[in-house]
C-alpha cells in the first residue's frame, strides 16, 4: 500500500509534465487526460482510504521513503512522503474537489484556445498541492508551499492579456513571497533547534525546545499561513485573485491553496500547543480576519468579489480553530472539509451564472434568474444554507462546533471569541443572503427595454458544469451531519492531532440557539434591505464603512502608503544616488582626464621645429644642471 | 693666438645652426645648420684636445665625422623622398605627426 502513495502525487504531476510539453497534438483531448489523471489520483486516494479504514486507529499512518535528497552529514533532506489521517483527509479532498472542478472546467472553457495549458497548470495545482500535504519533512512541504504559489500565480495570470489579471498575479506571488520567507525563517529554526526538519523528531520533541524559540517558529509559521491563507495582514491578494478563471477561483478557495496555511498550523500543533503566545497570535488573527472578511463580503457588488470575501472570513474561522489547541484542531480541519464542498459549490455556481450571463458580474444587473437557471440555483442555495449554518447543513455543524470551542477557551478570551464568531455568523448570513437575493430573486435588473440585442440571454450551463455542482451540493447538504455522528471525524483525527473537549461555560444548546438566532438575524437584515425593497442598478453611495469596505477596507492603501511608497522613495533615492553621486564620480574623473588630455594633445603640433625647440630647451636645462651641480 | 677663441668660434657657430634649424623652413638650410652644429662641435673636441694636449678630442672628431657623413646620405634621401611627395622642401608641410 505504500507504494501507492507516490502515484498520488505522481498522476497529477505526470498530467502537468505531457499537457505542458506535449504541445498542439494534445489540443484536442488533453482536456480529458487532465481529468482522467486527476480522476486517477483520487481513485488511489479512495484506495488509500479504505485500506486505512480497515486498520487499527494508531497503525493508520503509511510512510514511503523515496530517495535521499540532500544528505550532508546531519543535514538529511529526503523524499519521504507519510499519509495519516490528517493528509488522508486533504488528499480525499484536493482530489475529489480538485475532480470535480476539472470536470466543470471542460465545459467552462470550451471557448478557450489555450485550454490545454489550463489543465496542465490545473494538474501542476493539485500535484503541489498534494506534494505539501504529503511530505513527511518542512523541507518537502516548503517545495509542495512554492509549487503551490507558483501554479496559483499562473493560474490567475491565465488571461494574461487582461492587465489587471497579469498585475493579479503578480500580486498574489509577491504578497505569496512574504509568507514564504516565514516559512523558510521556521525552518531554518527548526534545525538550529532540533538538529532537523522532518515532522517526527521536531513535533515529537517540541516541549524541549525552549518556549522562546518555540513562539517565534509559531509566529513563523504563523506568518506562513497567513501568506498562503489569506489571513490579515498579508490578506491583499486574495479580492484580485478573482481575475482569475472561476474554476480556478474555486480551486483556490475550496480545495487547495488557502487551505495550506490551517493544514501547517494544524500539522504544527505540538509547536503551538507548546508555544501559547505564538497560539493567542493565531487567534487574533484568525478572529481578525474572520470579521474582515465578512465586512468586506457585505459591500462587494462583484460576485465573485463577494464570496471572495467570505472565504477570507471562513478562512478565519478555521485559524481561529486552530490557534485554540487540541479543542479546535479536529473542528479546524472539519470546517475546512464542509467548506470545501460548499465554497467550491457556490463558486462553480458563480461561474455557471456568469457563463450565462455574458461573464457579467455585478450582482447589480442580475436578478430573478432562478427561472432560468434551476439547477445553478438549487446547487448555488444549498451551498448557501451550508455557508450560513442552516440546521441540519454541513456549515451548521462544523461551524457550531467552532463556535462552542470558542467560547470553551474560558475567560474573558473565551467570551470575546464566542462573541466574535457569532457576529461572524450573523455577517456571514447577511452578506451570503443579499448574494442570494440579488443573484436569483427580485426584478431581472438585466433587461434593456428596448435593446433587446444587447441584453444577455441567461441559460442553464452544459451537463459537464451541473453534474460537479450537484455532486458538491450533496456534500454540502450531507457532509457535516455525515461527520458529526458519534463524532466521527474527531476520532479519526484523534491520533494526529489531539482531541480534548472543552469546558464551555455555555451549555451546548444554548450556543446552537444563540448561533442560529444571529442566523435568522443577518437573514433577515438582508432580506430587509435586498429582498423587500428593489435593489438600485447603480450602487448607492452608502455610508463611510460601505465605501471602505469595497475597497477592501483600504487594504491597498494601507499597504501603499506604508510599503508600496517608501519603497518607490527608496528605490528613487538609490538611482539618484547612482545616476549623481556614483556615475558623478565616475564621470566626473573621466571628464577631468579627457579635459587634461585634450590640453596636453596640443604640444603635439606636428612641426619639426617646436619639437626641436623642446629638445634644445631640454639640453639646455640639463646642461645647466650640471654646471650648478659641478658648482654646488 | 689662445686656442680659447677657438672655443669661442665654436659656440658661436653652434649658436647660428642652433638658431637656424629652430627658424628656417627650408630642410636643405635646416640640414646645413644641423652639419654646422656638428662641425662646431668638431672644433671644440679638436680645440679642447689641443688646451689638453692629448689625441681623444681629435679622435672623437673622426668618429664624428663619419656619423655626419652617414646622416647626410640619410637625411638628403629623406629630402629627396619628401619634395617628391609634397613638391616642397618646407620643413613645416611635414607636420602629419599630431593628434
Amino acid at each position: 500500500m505504500e507504494s501507492l502513495i507516490g502515484l498520488l502525487v505522481g498522476f497529477p504531476l505526470l498530467g502537468a509534465a505531457v499537457l505542458l510539453c506535449g504541445g498542439k497534438r494534445l489540443e484536442r483531448t488533453g482536456h480529458w487526460l487532465g481529468v482522467l489523471l486527476a480522476g486517477a489520483s483520487f481513485v488511489v486516494g479512495a484506495v488509500l482510504f479504505f485500506d486505512m479504514l480497515g486498520k487499527n486507529a494508531d497503525e493508520r499512518a503509511l510512510h514511503q521513503h523515496l530517495f535521499s535528497w540532500v544528505p550532508v552529514e546531519s543535514f538529511q533532506a529526503d523524499v519521504a512522503f507519510q499519509l495519516d489521517q490528517l493528509a488522508m483527509t486533504f488528499v480525499l479532498l484536493i482530489t475529489g474537489v480538485g475532480t470535480l472542478i476539472h470536470i466543470y472546467s471542460v465545459g467552462y472553457m470550451e471557448h478557450d484556445e489555450r485550454r490545454r495549458r489550463f489543465f496542465g497548470y490545473l494538474n501542476l495545482f493539485l500535484a503541489a498541492m498534494l506534494l505539501l500535504v504529503l511530505a513527511d519533512n518542512y523541507l518537502l512541504l516548503y517545495v509542495g508551499w512554492e509549487g503551490v504559489g507558483l501554479a496559483s500565480y499562473l493560474l490567475i495570470g491565465f488571461w494574461q492579456h487582461k492587465p489587471s489579471a497579469a498585475v493579479a498575479a503578480k500580486k498574489a506571488f509577491l504578497v505569496n513571497r512574504v509568507g514564504d520567507a516565514g516559512l523558510a525563517i521556521a525552518i531554518f529554526l527548526m534545525f538550529t533547534t532540533f538538529g532537523s526538519f522532518a515532522f517526527a523528531p521536531v513535533l515529537s520533541n517540541a516541549t524541549e525546545g525552549g518556549e522562546g524559540k518555540l513562539t517565534a517558529i509559531g509566529l513563523m509559521l504563523l506568518l506562513a499561513a497567513c501568506g498562503k491563507s489569506a489571513q490579515v495582514p498579508l490578506q491583499s491578494w486574495l479580492g484580485d485573485a478573482m481575475e482569475g478563471p472561476t474554476p480556478v477561483s474555486a480551486l483556490i478557495h475550496a480545495a487547495t491553496m488557502v487551505t495550506a496555511g490551517v493544514y501547517l498550523i494544524t500539522r504544527s500543533g505540538a509547536i503551538f500547543n507548546a508555544a501559547p503566545d505564538a497560539q493567542t497570535a493565531v487567534v487574533a488573527v484568525g478572529a481578525v480576519t474572520l470579521l474582515y472578511g465578512a465586512i468586506v463580503g457585505c459591500a462587494k457588488d462583484d460576485i465573485k468579489k463577494a464570496l471572495a470575501g467570505s472565504t477570507m472570513s471562513q478562512i478565519g474561522y478555521m485559524v481561529l480553530a486552530a490557534g485554540l489547541g487540541p479543542i479546535g484542531y479536529a473542528f479546524a480541519i472539519m470546517h475546512l472539509v464542509t467548506h470545501g464542498f460548499f465554497k467550491a459549490g457556490l463558486f462553480l455556481g458563480a461561474g455557471s451564472v456568469m457563463h450565462g450571463m455574458n461573464d457579467e458580474v455585478d450582482m447589480r444587473k442580475y436578478g430573478g434568474l432562478r427561472k432560468y437557471m434551476p439547477v445553478t440555483f438549487v446547487t448555488f442555495g444549498l451551498g448557501y444554507l451550508a455557508i450560513i449554518g442552516f440546521p441540519g447543513l454541513s456549515g451548521f455543524f462544523s461551524k457550531d462546533q467552532i463556535i462552542e470551542a470558542a467560547f470553551a477557551k474560558g475567560g474573558t478570551q473565551g467570551w470575546i471569541l464566542g462573541a466574535v464568531t457569532l457576529l461572524g455568523a450573523a455577517i456571514t448570513a447577511y452578506y451570503m443572503t443579499r448574494v442570494m437575493l440579488m443573484t436569483f430573486f427580485g426584478e431581472e435588473r438585466w433587461k434593456r427595454p428596448g435593446q433587446e440585442s444587447a441584453e444577455p440571454h441567461p441559460h442553464e450551463s452544459p451537463r459537464s458544469m451541473t453534474i460537479p455542482m450537484i455532486v458538491l451540493a450533496f456534500g454540502s447538504v450531507f457532509a457535516g451531519g455525515l461527520f458529526k455522528i458519534g463524532d466521527s471525524f474527531v476520532h479519526w483525527l484523534e491520533p494526529v492531532t489531539q482531541f480534548e473537549h472543552g469546558h464551555s461555560p455555555l451549555s451546548a444548546s444554548v450556543v446552537t440557539g444563540a448561533t442560529v438566532v444571529t442566523m435568522l438575524i443577518g437573514v433577515g437584515t438582508a432580506w430587509l434591505q435586498y429582498g423587500r425593497r428593489p435593489v438600485p442598478v447603480t450602487a448607492p453611495r452608502g455610508s463611510l464603512l460601505t465605501r471602505a469596505a469595497r475597497r477592501d477596507l483600504l487594504q491597498d492603501d494601507i499597504n501603499d502608503i506604508a510599503l508600496v511608497k517608501p519603497g518607490e522613495y527608496l528605490t528613487r533615492g538609490l538611482v539618484y544616488v547612482d545616476n549623481k553621486v556614483v556615475d558623478g564620480v565616475v564621470n566626473g574623473t573621466a571628464a577631468t582626464f579627457g579635459g587634461l588630455s585634450g590640453r596636453t594633445r596640443r604640444l603635439q603640433n606636428g612641426f619639426v621645429r617646436s619639437y626641436a625647440v623642446s629638445m634644445f630647451g631640454g639640453a639646455a636645462v640639463l646642461v645647466a644642471a650640471t654646471l650648478l651641480m659641478r658648482a654646488v | 693666438m689662445s686656442p680659447v677663441n677657438y672655443v669661442y668660434l665654436a659656440a658661436l657657430l653652434f649658436t647660428i645652426g642652433a638658431v637656424g634649424v629652430l627658424v628656417r623652413r627650408n630642410a636643405i638650410v635646416v640640414f646645413m645648420c644641423v652639419e654646422l652644429m656638428l662641425n662646431a662641435a668638431n672644433l671644440t673636441l679638436v680645440a679642447f684636445s689641443r688646451i689638453h694636449g692629448n689625441l681623444d678630442g681629435q679622435i672623437m672628431a673622426f668618429f664624428v665625422m663619419v656619423v655626419a657623413a652617414a646622416e647626410v646620405v640619410v637625411g638628403l634621401a629623406i629630402i629627396v623622398m619628401l619634395y617628391r611627395s609634397r613638391h616642397s622642401a618646407s620643413v613645416d608641410d611635414a607636420s602629419l605627426m599630431k593628434l
